[in-house]
């Protein structure tokens, strides 16, 4: 780890101005990402700017739908009640993350940019496209079991880490971002990631200023009956193998409209379009989950050690639709 | 004098007593070996290679060496001269080294993450980033080898086994002969992962020399006289000047069993910057840093009558070994002993790699050995069509096939009737793949346990004091499993004290000395010379009361006077006699020592007879194959659609001599339990195959079971009094808990899917892909 100083912002034009004027600056929040990689000597920052004092918490319902403040922890949105109620698949998605410790310290904001797991990446002996641009990907044809078959280049197969991120993609999120010029912008959470195509190092569109302040879940039936399915290595405390976040809004046996999902198998969190579109107006019954999950995995582009996940990621998905509650 | 073999009435061993050491660990106040804050005290960092093979170009230490606060950067360029380096066979030897090779002695590199320079600065802070600043430039040796499988790996037949120290070929009557006529013949091959112990505790060395030539180490060791005489060949001093501290421990697992690189490194840094030197390895260091259990290939073949009684067995073993040492771990004895066989033949090939050199991990050879065995058992009682209890019982041992002797004890019929009437075993379905809870495949599997009672010697030493009070010492170490404990009960036992007048101090080589805690070796041993040590001071005072004209006692025969609650009395006279502090107070003696050495286990008998438990066995002694045994029953749940396994039910139970804590040894057996269920479900390290270098040592991606894995277990303790082991007829219960265990969950996962899976650890893309019914 290298030296570095750190400041507390009174407000959010105070750190966004901070961070415009040094590059090599980072927001910390609960830091449980940040401090790893700054341990493990994969990020140098000179400047850790804390946030943790800002006013950008809350859990309130707005004409947009639910807004989580960027502050919130992890523990506390997922245990709202509010959340637990009308975003069911948020709320599973928080609490089958991480562990209690980790979920007390975390922010909502810091959950979306996490950094991958990718073994490569997180070890600085090896070379790693994302860490050292041009330096080489040794996971395509290494160890490769737990990465991603959906949105993978030649230059970064390394999987979306997060839970929340696959909950919030399917149920249509946007992010709130203000810039060091004190201006505000939303985007769609499925805008917000980039796939790594030749620059895995650069993983969303935030600006160098920006900081997320806010998100925003709209209310709808497929949110209100949403899940968010996870299946590990292990029982707790384990990146998911591959998840699936699905809502759908059924009435009279049929589906109105569906959000579907993938986790820990996309570069970036998977949502699956497509098979929203050809579930509207089918009959909610396995036989379409299926026809669904099918259609959810054709672009897959698996590699050697995680092929199983083409399998695992349809019935996966099957399960996770099968386990809604009936409407 | 009469031994504790027959209760001590109102005695507190085999109580499940809570832990003496619990509420000084709660509290903080329990000091592990890296928090004694010495005065003027430095840290020490490792820089390691990001490379597994090539050379040290040149290293650049000037950036590191202005940062503030930093005193040395060593080097293979600086290091300070040992006596001896475990570089030669000889050296190695005369070490007890657990690797043939001592990073910065050379300026080769012959696996990733070895250490290339050692950092000491004022702060750890300082350290670390300083660490950074070191430039280390390599010429790459080309593309390392990362398994034995790489075709450019070759295999060789190493002759011996765990380096050195065990035959690598075993072979009775004509197995391949019996094999080859037997109506059932059953081959099968069987793939274990990479193990890492990974302990709570990471290796930790903090050096302090007091003089030019003396030194005192506080070091996270299972034994600090293994590590005092490893010091003292590499150091070049005698044992008295090197004082090895260790007086808690978290975990060991058997990666503290010996003395690995960091601590002489440590050792001489201290030496270099003339102050004392702490270390403590990080979580990714601890992959490479302390041995590893090796990836290895078991092929077990089974031949049988039709009946299913074992004609033959054959195992062969193929495994990764460092660029220097021949260690693998010697499945094949549990291979060998644990059932009637009456051919057997078993041989080992490994291949040199760019790893370091595995070592000891929790019942070596008998964990992985035993998952083959136990698995191609099972194999067998469906082939044959009876029950996986009823074919281990046919092929049940009365003595050891493998040496010809008599068990000095043996419960492991008790132990599956136990175990099966705990478990529920009769509800099971004969047939595999026939039980189904909703959307789970339900599954019953079990295994046979069982480990050796190893040879050992030991010491101690016993002070009774005139006011009641006594202080018990022996060099042990307490792992965090409850030496303290256990010995404080014997003590107490052994001198008719209460608990609470009973101090046992261990971990420091100015104790009398003890073995490693390891080989499941300390509880038996130590537990053994305490009790003798307390019978040495009886047998003194008595002398002294006889020998005293104004004892009640004077004159009387010393073999005719007993000992009750601290009071002599003559057997036949039991009113007449007087308290030891009477006798104390005469003499104007505040205290009384006794001490005891003894030899225990199999070989040793004899010589123990004299004073053992058991005085009518004596002549019946010799000879004896000396094991624990036990049986593991186990439930599982595995999802029909997603291949994911649950463990759902667990049953252990074991026949493994005196249990001296209840409490404590229930613990121990849990522990290994799941550690065996981590071992069958998720356990691995990665090593890539191109760089010979871990791609998961972290404990974020090196999975252990969490609490969500493991359903309620039930463990229980067949009685068992064996009068050979020991004083104590304590046979240990530090490993047994693991054997077999990947087996019986594995042996579950068939019972519920009808496929098997032979390669550790079944996570769910296996389940998934080759272990669920179409």
């Amino acid at each position: 780890m290298n030296n570095f100083a750190y400041t507390q912002a009174a407000s959010t034009k105070e750190a966004t101005t901070a961070k415009q004027a040094d590059k090599a600056a980072a927001f910390i929040g609960g830091g449980t990402t940040l401090i790893d990689i700054m341990k493990s000597n994969i990020e140098q920052h000179s400047l850790l700017i804390d946030i943790n004092r800002l006013a950008l918490t809350g859990i309130n319902d707005t004409a947009e739908g639910l807004r989580i403040g960027t502050l919130e922890h992890m523990s506390t949105v997922g245990e709202h009640p509010q959340v637990v109620q009308n975003y069911p698949a948020i709320s599973e998605s928080l609490l089958l993350s991480a562990s209690p410790q980790l979920r007390n310290m975390a922010t909502m904001g810091g959950n979306l940019l996490q950094k991958t797991r990718c073994g490569y990446y997180r070890d600085v002996a090896f070379p790693c496209n994302k860490r050292v641009p041009g330096s080489g990907c040794p996971a395509q044809t290494g160890d490769n079991r737990t990465l991603a078959i959906f949105g993978t280049s030649p230059s970064c197969i390394a999987t979306n880490a997060s839970d929340l991120a696959v909950a919030l993609v399917a149920l249509d999120a946007r992010l709130t971002l203000e810039n060091a010029k004190g201006q505000s912008r939303t985007l769609p959470l499925t805008e917000f990631y980039k796939l790594p195509g030749s620059t895995p190092n650069i993983e969303t569109h935030l600006q160098p200023d920006e900081l997320i302040t806010a998100i925003t879940v709209p209310a709808a039936g497929h949110a209100r009956r949403s899940h968010y399915l996870k299946v590990r290595d292990r029982a707790s405390y384990a990146y998911a193998l591959v998840s699936a976040a699905v809502g759908l809004d059924v009435q009279g046996g049929l589906i109105r409209s569906a959000r579907v999902a993938l986790g820990g198998v996309g570069t970036v969190p998977w949502r699956v379009p497509a098979v929203e579109k050809y579930l509207v107006g089918k009959p909610a019954t396995e036989d379409t989950f299926r026809a669904a999950a099918a259609l959810a995995v054709r672009d897959a582009a698996p590699r050697e050690q995680n092929k199983f996940k083409v399998e695992l990621a349809q019935r996966t998905l099957v399960r996770a639709f099968l386990e809604l509650p009936t409407a | 004098m009469d031994s504790i073999f027959t209760e001590q009435p109102g005695g507190v061993v085999g109580k499940p007593i809570i832990r003496v050491d619990g509420r000084d660990k709660v509290t903080g106040r329990a000091k592990y070996s890296a928090e004694f804050p010495l005065p003027g005290l430095t840290y020490a960092v490792i820089v390691t290679s990001p490379i597994a093979k090539g050379k040290i170009q040149s290293i650049d230490s000037a950036a590191a060496m202005r940062e503030p606060g930093v005193l040395t950067v060593l080097t293979h360029q600086n290091l300070p001269p040992l006596a001896t380096t475990p570089n030669t066979p000889e050296g190695k030897k005369k070490i007890g080294a657990p690797m043939g090779f001592l990073p910065l002695t050379s300026d080769e590199i012959f696996y990733a993450a070895q250490p290339v320079a050692v950092v000491v600065a004022d702060t750890l802070e300082h350290a670390q980033h300083a660490a950074t600043l070191v430039r280390v430039a390599y010429q790459s040796g080309g593309k390392p080898i990362a398994y034995y499988t790489d075709p450019k790996a070759e295999l060789f037949d190493p002759q011996k086994v765990q380096d050195g120290k065990q035959e690598g070929h075993t072979k009775r009557g004509t197995p391949e002969e019996s094999f080859a006529s037997a109506p059932i013949q059953l081959v099968a091959t069987y793939h274990h992962p990479v193990h890492n112990h990974n302990p709570m505790e990471p290796g930790s060395t903090t050096a302090q020399w007091t003089a030019p030539d003396r030194l005192t180490v506080y070091e996270s060791t299972q034994g600090v006289f293994r590590t005092q005489s490893s010091l003292k060949a590499m150091l070049g001093l005698p044992a008295d000047n090197i004082r090895v501290i260790t007086k808690y421990l978290g975990g060991g697992f058997g990666c503290k069993g010996s003395t690995w690189p960091h601590t002489i490194l440590t050792i001489q840094a201290a030496k270099a910057v003339g102050r004392p030197v702490k270390l403590m390895l990080t979580r990714p260091q601890m992959f490479t840093s302390m041995g590893h259990r090796e990836d290895q290939e078991q092929t077990v073949k089974l031949g049988a009558t039709a009946e299913g009684k074992i004609t033959s067995i054959i195992h062969t073993k193929k495994s990764t070994t460092s660029p220097w040492d021949n260690y693998a771990e010697s499945n094949s004895k549990i291979l060998d002993m644990l059932y009637a066989t009456p051919n057997f033949e078993a041989s080992y090939e490994m291949a040199r790699a760019n790893v370091m050199t595995s070592t000891f991990m929790r019942a070596p050879g008998e964990a992985p050995g035993s998952f083959a065995l136990e698995c191609s058992m099972d194999d067998l009682a469906y082939r044959v069509g009876v029950d996986p209890v009823q074919i281990r019982l046919l092929n049940h041992s009365d003595y050891d096939y493998s040496t010809g002797q008599q068990w000095s004890s043996k419960s492991l019929k008790q132990c599956y009737a136990r175990g099966a009437e705990l478990f529920g075993w009769s509800r099971r379905n004969p047939k595999a793949g026939q039980t189904r809870e909703g959307r789970y495949l339900v599954g019953m599997g079990m295994a046979t346990a069982s480990y050796p009672v190893h040879n050992s010697q030991g010491t101690a030493r016993a002070r009774l004091y005139a006011d009641g009070h006594a202080v018990v010492q022996a060099g042990a170490t307490d792992l965090g499993t409850g030496t303290y404990t256990v010995m404080t009960q014997v003590a107490a036992d052994s001198l008719g004290l209460p608990l609470e007048k009973v101090r046992f101090e261990l971990g420091d080589t100015q104790l009398p000395n003890a073995p490693n805690s390891g080989g499941s070796v300390a509880a038996g041993t130590v537990s053994s010379s305490v009790f003798l040590a307390c019978q040495d001071v009886w047998d003194k005072l008595i002398k002294m009361a006889v020998a005293d004209r104004k004892s009640p006692l004077h004159g009387a025969d010393p073999a005719e006077v007993g000992v009750e609650k601290g009071r002599l009395f003559l057997k036949n006279k039991p009113k007449k006699g007087e308290s030891y502090a009477e006798v104390l107070h005469r003499a104007d003696m505040p205290d009384i020592e006794g001490m005891a050495q003894g030899k225990y286990g199999a070989g040793n008998e004899n010589p123990q007879g004299a004073k053992n438990a058991d005085p009518s066995k004596k002549d019946e002694a010799g000879g004896h194959s000396m094991h624990s045994f036990g049986a593991h029953f186990c439930q599982v749940h595995v999802d029909s659609e997603l291949g994911v396994v649950r463990v759902t039910k667990w049953v252990s139970v074991m026949g493994a001599g005196r249990v001296l804590n209840s409490q404590t040894a229930r613990s121990q057996i849990l522990g290994g339990a799941i550690f065996g269920i981590g071992s069958a479900l998720m356990e691995a390290t990665e090593r890539d195959d191109h760089f010979a270098r871990y791609t998961n040592a972290d404990l974020a991606n090196y999975h252990v079971c969490v609490n969500k894995d493991i359903p309620d277990m039930t463990v229980e303790f067949v009685e068992e009094h064996d009068p050979y082991i020991n004083a104590m007829g304590v046979k240990g219960i530090g490993e047994i808990g693991i054997v077999g265990v990947a087996a019986a969950v594995a042996n579950a996962v068939y019972h519920a899917t009808g496929k098997r899976v032979r390669d550790l650890p079944l996570t769910p893309d296996k389940v998934l892909m080759n272990g669920l019914p179409s």
